[in-house]
């Protein structure tokens, strides 16, 4: 069992995950339409590429964009659990021992202790993101069981993944587990709306270039976000 | 019933469809026949497959529901935080349920989609400013009008307004002679206190070509006096169009867009015509939006712009104000406590923020600016066709409830509004809220501030 899941279906999880979101990417990219968004991405491109690194940059930055700065508790919550999403994960200490004796290679490496932290930072943000959901009105209307699946598939590797490493329970268990969980993650992210970690760039760039080029950009205005 | 006599899929073309779907008062029997209208699924699908792409397609799938929207939207805020009015929710429970329903949604639905994309946002685009993905529901809903209008599915003032622009080129039933004549009657009222005062129809190779809003020759022509005076002052070599001078775009609040395309050519065809070296737009928000920002794309503009440079009047005056070409009277800047309502078509969607404030900065002493202001200022509450729906009355003046607020809260009782549809919401805003501010345009603010050479003066 545990060759398989490290071995074909790990590959088969790594090609999905790489292929789906490089279709993802293009197919974006194919489907935007001068005259359908009415922005012409291929005239003054460069207000266009100026607005959108702007787009991009106000929104990766804590509190760089106005929205980010009127609800500084959520803000706070969303960073904390990106960074630990993404961070934990590649610099791992563990995974980069596995991909070392693989591929021979490996990472630079955060230490067993931040890392326990980011987990363990990434769980209880979730957390507080699914109260939120309940809590506020405005939330909660548009949650559905969706919302709580996609949680469910981004937390569950973290969640597994903590109990191994520490041994807390059966060991062969949970670690077969956690790397289910985590290809899981890899296939359902071109599938679902976790696509955006390519598709939020796409986005931003987009109604970047559209305010950069068309609404203001070149007016000298410029959008402050 | 599938068709109805007034409420249909066709567009209107000739005055009489026009005449006789306006002698429907208040739209009673064309609202009860659209009870009835059939919904063509197949149509819709077929649209919808054409034209949800890349960006509206992604916008639909990627939000997060976190609601980070809420706040933007004026109409959640001044409805107690009603949820239902949380943008992410308005478009997921209208355009979003059409595209996962594959078009195949009934006669309700589509009424329901249409009370929402009309009463219950105004596509000020605030929204896009503060979703994590520029989730735009300003061009989502302005999206879904379109479809809603091939559907038969719109206010009975939109397919009149659609109507008019198909039929006048004009949001309203004014004709080519009515306009020259109303210009001819303007340059003779004014001759008094402006010698040589002149309002040049079809002058070739002018600097300026000027275009309206149609409401000016019909219901305030001494704005388009004050205009003139205010050109004339400048010095500057300007004309309008006998035809093609009308800026506005119901077709484009309707979600008309061959409507739209009629209207806009008819102004490019004006500046192909009298070769102008750039058009200026008077103190109209949307009017700028439909034939400057988005009419250039309706009409296949591949470099998304008009023929020629144009500048929105807020522009033009900044200019002249900077050149020196009107100069302001210091005793008569204005000294109470005033305050700019930013136009979300002008200031939000194409970046005139810092011209306004220019401006205020030569004419007023104490100008107190909105919380929030510029890109992130907040819709007056009748934009995106509101201000004319009877079928949103209540909806629109419990918005208003947020400008009021705003207002208030500068201090000013005096607010300058450079857009039409501004202007009349602050003034309805007033009238249901009797809160004691007084609103007002530019141009009779310039005329009675600007000092006046001699040489211009009328000989006593
Ligand atoms: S475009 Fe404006 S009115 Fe419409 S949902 Fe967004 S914020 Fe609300
Ligand atoms: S802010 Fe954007 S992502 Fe969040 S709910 Fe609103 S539209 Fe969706």
């Amino acid at each position: 069992m545990y060759d398989f899941v490290t071995g074909p279906l790990l590959w088969l999880s790594l090609i999905i995950f790489f292929a789906g979101l490089i279709f993802r990417t293009v197919y974006y990219i194919k489907g935007l339409d001068t005259f359908l968004d009415r922005v012409t991405y291929g005239v003054n491109t460069a207000y266009g590429v100026k607005s959108a690194i702007k787009s991009v940059l106000h929104w990766i930055i804590p509190f760089g964009s106005r929205s980010w700065r009127v609800k500084p508790i959520f803000t706070i919550l969303v960073f904390i659990f990106h960074i630990g999403l993404v961070i934990t994960p590649i610099f791992l200490p563990a995974h980069n021992l596995i991909l070392e004796e693989r591929w021979g290679f490996r990472l630079p490496t955060i230490s067993d202790t931040t890392a326990d932290i980011m987990t363990i930072a990434v769980i209880v943000s979730a957390l507080f993101l699914i109260i939120r959901r309940i809590a506020l009105p405005e939330v909660r209307i548009l949650t559905s069981a969706y919302d709580y699946l996609i949680m469910l598939i981004t937390v569950a590797p973290f969640i597994t993944g903590f109990i191994s490493f520490h041994q807390i329970s059966d060991y062969q268990f949970w670690v077969i587990l956690h790397i289910l969980c985590g290809e899981i993650m890899l296939i359902a992210i071109p599938f679902t709306k976790l696509s955006h970690i390519v598709l939020f760039f796409l986005s931003r760039i987009q109604i970047g270039m559209d305010f950069g080029i068309k609404r203001g950009g070149m007016k000298g205005g410029g959008k402050t976000w | 019933m599938p068709e109805g006599k007034f409420c249909n899929k066709k567009p209107i073309n000739t005055e009489e469809e026009l005449r006789e779907l306006l002698s429907d008062t208040r739209g009673t029997t064309y609202y009860k026949e659209m009870e009835e209208l059939d919904v063509d699924s197949d149509a819709i699908q077929a649209t919808l497959q054409k034209t949800l792409k890349s960006r509206l397609k992604t916008w639909l799938e990627v939000c997060a529901h976190c609601g980070l929207c809420a706040d933007s939207c004026f109409f959640y805020i001044a409805n107690n935080r009603d949820p239902k009015q949380v943008p992410s929710y308005k478009i997921q429970s209208t355009l979003g349920e059409i595209v996962k329903k594959k078009g195949k949604v009934t006669n309700e639905f589509m009424r329901h989609v249409m009370d929402t994309a009309w009463g219950k946002c105004t596509c000020c685009n605030r929204c896009a400013t503060y979703c994590p993905f520029g989730i735009d529901m300003g061009v989502m809903f302005s999206y879904l009008r379109g479809l809603c209008f091939t559907q038969g599915f719109i206010p009975w003032e939109m397919k009149i307004g659609s109507g008019m622009h198909r039929v006048y080129r004009a949001q309203m039933d004014i004709t080519t002679e009515d306009w020259v004549d109303t210009c001819e009657w303007m340059a003779e009222e004014y001759e008094d206190d402006w010698p040589g005062i002149e309002i040049p129809v079809d002058k070739e190779n002018a600097d300026i070509i000027y275009t309206v809003n149609a409401r000016e020759p019909k219901h305030y022509p001494e704005d388009l006096g004050e205009a003139a005076a205010l050109f004339h002052l400048a010095g500057e070599n300007w004309t309008v169009p006998s035809e093609g001078w009308e800026e506005t775009s119901l077709a484009m609040f309707a979600g008309d867009w061959a409507g739209c395309k009629m209207q806009v050519e008819s102004v490019y065809d004006a500046i192909d015509r009298l070769k102008p070296k750039r058009m200026v737009v008077t103190e109209c928000g949307h009017a700028y939006r439909a034939t400057v920002i988005e009419g250039p794309y309706w009409c296949g503009r591949k470099d998304g712009k008009p023929p020629v440079e144009t500048l929105h009047y807020v522009e033009w005056v900044a200019e002249a104000l900077r050149n020196g070409k009107i100069k302001i009277d210091p005793t008569k800047k204005i000294k109470e406590p005033v305050t700019y309502q930013d136009s979300c078509n002008y200031i939000r969607n194409a970046g005139l923020r810092k011209c306004a404030r220019e401006i205020m900065s030569y004419i007023a002493e104490d100008f107190r600016e909105m919380k929030p202001c510029g890109e992130h200022n907040f819709c007056c509450g009748g934009g995106g066709g509101m201000n004319g729906l009877g079928r949103y009355r209540d909806e629109r003046n419990t918005g208003f409830k947020v400008k009021r607020d705003q207002i208030l809260e500068t201090g000013a009782m005096l607010v300058i509004t450079p857009c039409h549809n501004c202007w009349d919401a602050v003034r309805d805003l007033e009238e249901t809220y009797k809160v004691g501010i007084r609103w007002s345009f530019l141009k009779p603010l310039l005329l009675e501030m600007a000092i006046v050479p001699d040489h211009l003066k009328p000989k006593e």
